[in-house]
């Protein structure tokens, strides 16, 4: 509160100076008509906030005022001579208060009820056709209860009463004002561009200073040494002051939060206790801008997350009130921001259960996993323990987002959690942005700059220490009984090139923290710690996510600065972010979030390869090209005693040339088979199948980074149709069903299959991304005969779903199948338990089908 | 220090020797040379000229990317015309590049180039389309070809060139 009646003190201060001038320039233009709008506005202004800091005496007058000059600019009051002199009498009366606010920190006592009643008469009075009288009238006609200065000026002139009015408020200001000598620090706004180009030259003049300190330092001119001492202490100090100008109270950040806790507390029905301590403590405000929003993201999901319900703490024999506490200190060179709550803490239990149904891991993982590696899952993208989602949060887009803008700027984001008794998250940020503290390496003969921040430790490889092993060519390294996974930079970097011989067996390795990942990463060689100035790399280089910046160093040569965040993503160190590196994750087993595909790789046409769920290829044959026949221009084979059309996968087919074979993909459906012939097939392999890009390809969905490269992916169903045009079409024996299915899928590529499918097998099919999608439809009473759901899904997964369905409504009793790409052990007894009637592998459109036809047909009879 | 005194005498040093009859709608254009073929580039695009420069690699860069370097504290980002245009590497043993620094949406680029000529007006009438058989490469990042003299200069487009990746 004082920070903020501090800026209002200087805010009004400034606005009080500018009226005086103001009014004297309507005085003499009173049809003035912008200046009278500044006027009236400053005085609402001023209003406003005192009714928002509750300082009731100013307010008051104020508002007296400003009903005066809302005639005024309405039009239905002429400006006159005594007019303005009343306002100013007022104003005179806000400085006066004002004044003693800032003495004393509270409104002085007095009473302005004599310049009240003479405002709201001028107001009320209408015509101030002559002035004098109406300014007076009052006074005399109220018969005030008149305190000691009006009496004073009851007795004078009327030209003469404002003026005296002022004087009214005046004696209650004027003690503490004299007694204190009024001055709070003086201060004068200053743009921020300013400061930013103050910023630059300090950087520029720092970076010179280094050049210079280097060169005498190898020249050994003793002439210059005392001077440069000098200037090089002058600069330091002229970039701490510089940097001072840039800095602000944390509290800033905070200014806002006191209020969301409290519209959060109603919203929630909870009791909830903001505790801010520490709020002087000062960053740079480009980092202060930077961490603002994911401060108070925290500090909501504390509030609606960390802290239980008034029954609930009561319960658990704790104070009703919940309490959220920030805390800010300076360490090292770093700002650590704590937000904590006393509340219920990270459920670990929960925890696992949505990551198992995520698939951010397996079963076996998470038993290995520490407590903290288990808590740590609240960082993953999508990953929301909320069970409901509220206006406030759940909506799976959360912890992941503030750990990332904590490290873009560099910070680091770590937490504890108790469970029953609270948790507290720790964020460390740099002070500032600008000039970081870094270590200087070498590796493949490039140097490189390593931001102090992120490196835990330096060890030297070899020499009798700990030495470089390998697994397999993977570098890893033990330390201290740990298995250290060690990066080679001049790999990473491909800074390979001259000397593949020199094995990193000697170097040295900077162990490096991620969030909770230590990793290694190999130098050749350590320099030194240099305060640099960051700078950010031209935006052609932006792609290179290794660097987060560049900077000079003392000899005047461009070095770009590492980023461990990059480095831990581009080598899969860091299970928090995305795997770039595909292979990698193809090896480790349910390390990324999403399903895994059955996907049959094959070439056809050009390069690129092509991939199909391998659950909808029925057989693949390798045809020897005698045995093709061609029927008009369409290829035929005879096939287990039928003739199976064939299509080429390549625009333009030529028959096999007599001797070779022709590799075909055989997709058949209950009574009919068709192949796809394609040149070579590459590989079965299990992937997670995210398509990106729907290119308008026909014959493809789009593509999918597949192993490491990009691949087409086949869209089954047009090539089925190029087979004949019957294909899909309601088959003489599959009657149209007329049953209607509600189909909830949230990958495209099954929707795009399945529905076809399903159609072509007579059913009304409609298809929603997510169970929630699907709950809307409820609400909005469609009514379906069967529900077919697949299992992960965004929101609202399916096993939720089907709980849902069977908790009540129109659905509650139909038959609900479940789709899951991977069947692990108790499959099927969990989805039985949420309220399934029968699962089914995905893309087994065979065992779909039928499953479907028995489902349904017991309900219909 | 050198490569400033240079550029600072080139510069003026050529206007009197240009035709005196000063064309107003003829463009100054700085000419250099890119493995024997002349070129030009505004003159106004130009912040700075620099003889041979400590360039720092950037790994994983496009290889149009030379490195970087350190213009009086300011990074400048080194393009290396050469590779941008598909041609061989500069012999061993040939002089080192030179930089003609540009600036580009606040930031600095050098244009590393065999050598650097002098500054031309030439008139925008003299500007003729690419020949259509200009190789693509050169068609993408050429505004056009002036005949200078028995030479033919492609006049280049700083916003192409850089346009990489």
């Amino acid at each position: 509160m004082d920070d903020l009646l501090a800026d209002f003190l200087t805010e009004t201060n400034e606005g009080l100076a500018t009226l005086d001038v103001a009014l004297l320039t309507l005085e003499k233009a009173p049809d003035d008509r912008p200046t009278l709008s500044e006027i009236f506005r400053s005085v609402h202004t001023i209003k406003g906030t005192c009714g928002f800091l509750g300082l009731s005496r100013l307010e008051k007058v104020a508002h007296a005022a400003e009903n005066v000059l809302g005639k005024y600019r309405d039009g239905s009051l002429k400006v006159t001579p005594a007019g303005i002199t009343l306002i100013l009498s007022a104003i005179d009366a806000l400085k006066g208060i004002v004044a003693g606010l800032e003495a004393t920190g509270s409104e002085p006592q007095g009473d302005d009820s004599a310049l009240i009643a003479a405002l709201d008469a001028a107001w009320r009075g209408g015509a101030v056709a002559a002035p004098e009288p109406v300014v007076v009238d009052p006074f005399e006609a109220l018969e005030l209860p008149v305190p000691e200065p009006v009496a004073e000026a009851t007795p004078c002139e009327a030209v003469a009463c404002p003026p005296a009015a002022s004087e009214a408020a005046a004696p209650a200001a004027t003690p503490a004002a004299g007694g204190a000598g009024v001055a709070p620090p003086q201060t004068i706004r200053v743009s921020v561009d300013v400061l930013e180009d103050l910023m630059t030259l300090v950087s520029e003049l720092v970076l010179t200073r280094n050049q210079l300190l280097q060169l005498v330092r190898a020249r050994g001119d003793s002439a210059l040494t005392v001077p440069l001492q000098r200037l090089s202490h002058i600069t330091s100090e002229l970039q701490e002051g510089v940097m001072k100008t840039r800095m602000q109270p944390i509290g800033n950040a905070w200014q806002k939060l006191p209020r969301i806790v409290r519209d959060l507390a109603n919203e929630l029905g909870k009791k909830i206790e903001l505790v801010m301590k520490g709020a002087d403590t000062e960053l740079d405000r480009q980092v202060l801008e930077l961490i603002k929003d994911p401060l108070t993201h925290m500090v909501r999901n504390s509030g609606d997350h960390g802290l239980e319900t008034p029954e609930q703490r009561r319960a658990a024999g704790k104070p009703e009130m919940g309490r959220i506490t920030l805390n800010a200190y300076h360490e090292g060179g770093h700002i650590i921001i704590e937000i904590g709550d006393d509340g219920r803490g990270l459920p670990a239990e929960k925890i696992k259960q949505k990551a198992l149904a995520q698939g951010l891991a397996t079963e076996a993982e998470i038993a290995g996993m520490s407590e903290r590696e288990i808590q740590h899952f609240i960082f993953r993208a999508g990953f929301s323990t909320a069970a409901a989602i509220t206006s406030v949060s759940g909506r799976g887009v959360g912890m992941d987002v503030v750990k990332t803008n904590v490290e873009k700027i560099g910070g680091t984001i770590e937490l504890r959690s108790v469970e029953g008794r609270g948790t507290t998250f720790f964020i460390k940020i740099p002070l500032t942005l600008a000039i970081v503290s870094a270590l200087i390496v070498e590796a493949g003969r490039e140097r490189f700059a390593i931001p102090q921040i992120g490196v835990v430790e330096l060890v030297r490889a070899g020499g009798g220490g700990s030495t470089i092993e390998r697994i397999d060519q993977t570098p890893v390294m033990r330390l201290r009984d740990r298995l250290l996974p060690l990066v080679s930079l001049s790999r990473l970097l491909k800074l390979d090139d001259v000397e593949e011989v020199r094995e990193e067996d000697a170097g040295f390795v900077v162990v490096t923290q991620v969030g909770p990942n230590v990793f290694g990463i190999i130098v050749d060689k350590v320099f030194d710690t240099e305060e640099i100035v960051v700078k950010p790399v031209a935006p052609i280089l932006r792609h290179v996510t290794m660097f987060s910046g560049n900077t000079i160093l003392g000899d005047g040569s461009v070095i770009m600065i590492l980023d461990p965040n990059g480095i831990a993503r581009a080598t899969g160190v860091g299970a928090d972010g995305p795997v770039e590196d595909a292979a990698r994750a193809a090896a480790r087993v349910g390390a990324r979030p999403g399903e895994r595909t059955a996907l049959l790789l094959f070439r056809a046409g050009d390069e690129t390869p092509k991939a199909v769920p391998l659950g909808l290829v029925a057989r693949l044959e390798d045809l020897p090209a005698a045995s093709i026949e061609l029927s008009g221009t369409q290829p035929l084979v005879q096939y287990r005693g039928k003739l199976m059309p064939l299509v080429p996968m390549s625009g333009h087919w030529m028959p096999p040339q007599p001797g070779t074979r022709q590799a075909v993909l055989v997709f058949s459906d209950q009574h009919r088979a068709m192949g796809l012939m394609v040149d070579a097939i590459l590989d079965v392999v299990e992937e997670h199948l995210d398509i990106e890009g729907s290119h308008d390809r026909p014959g493809f969905l789009g593509s999918a980074v597949i192993c490491g490269k990009v691949t087409d992916v086949m869209d089954c169903a047009w090539w089925l149709r190029q087979a004949g045009d019957d294909w899909f079409k309601p088959q003489p024996q599959g009657e149209k069903t007329g049953k209607r299915v509600l189909l909830a899928e949230d990958s495209a590529f099954f929707r795009h299959l399945l529905v076809p499918g399903l159609t072509a097998a007579g059913y009304e099919v409609t298809a929603v991304e997510t169970g929630t999608q699907a709950l809307r439809l409820r609400e909005q009473g469609a009514m379906f005969d069967i529900i077919i759901s697949d299992i992960e899904m965004p929101e609202l997964d399916g096993l939720g779903l089907a709980r849902a369905v069977r908790e009540g409504g129109i659905w509650q009793h139909l038959p609900m199948i479940a789709m899951s790409a991977h069947a692990e052990p108790g499959h099927s007894a969990r989805c039985r338990n949420a309220g399934f009637t029968g699962d089914v592998g995905k893309s087994d459109r065979e065992a779909l089908l039928s499953l479907l036809r028995d489902s349904l047909s017991p309900a219909v009879h | 220090m050198q490569s400033e005194a240079r550029a600072s005498c080139t510069l003026p040093g050529t206007l009197p020797g240009a035709p005196t009859v000063a064309d107003a709608a003829a463009e100054m254009v700085l000419t250099l040379t890119v493995a024997g073929q002349l070129c030009g580039v505004p003159v106004l695009a130009v912040r700075d000229i620099l003889a041979s420069q400590a360039i720092t690699r950037v790994p994983l860069a496009p290889p149009e990317v030379a490195g970087s370097l350190n213009l009086r504290g300011r990074i400048v980002t080194a393009i290396d015309l050469r590779r941008r245009l598909g041609l061989p590497n500069r012999p061993a043993g040939s002089p080192p590049p030179m930089s003609v620094v540009v600036e580009q949406g606040g930031e600095l680029y050098s244009l590393l180039s065999d050598s650097v000529g002098e500054v031309v007006p030439l008139p925008a009438e003299g500007l003729a389309g690419n020949p259509p058989t200009l190789d693509s490469v050169w068609r993408e990042v050429s505004r056009g070809v002036h005949r200078q003299g028995d030479r033919l200069l492609i006049m280049l487009d700083v916003d192409r060139i850089l346009a990489i990746g």
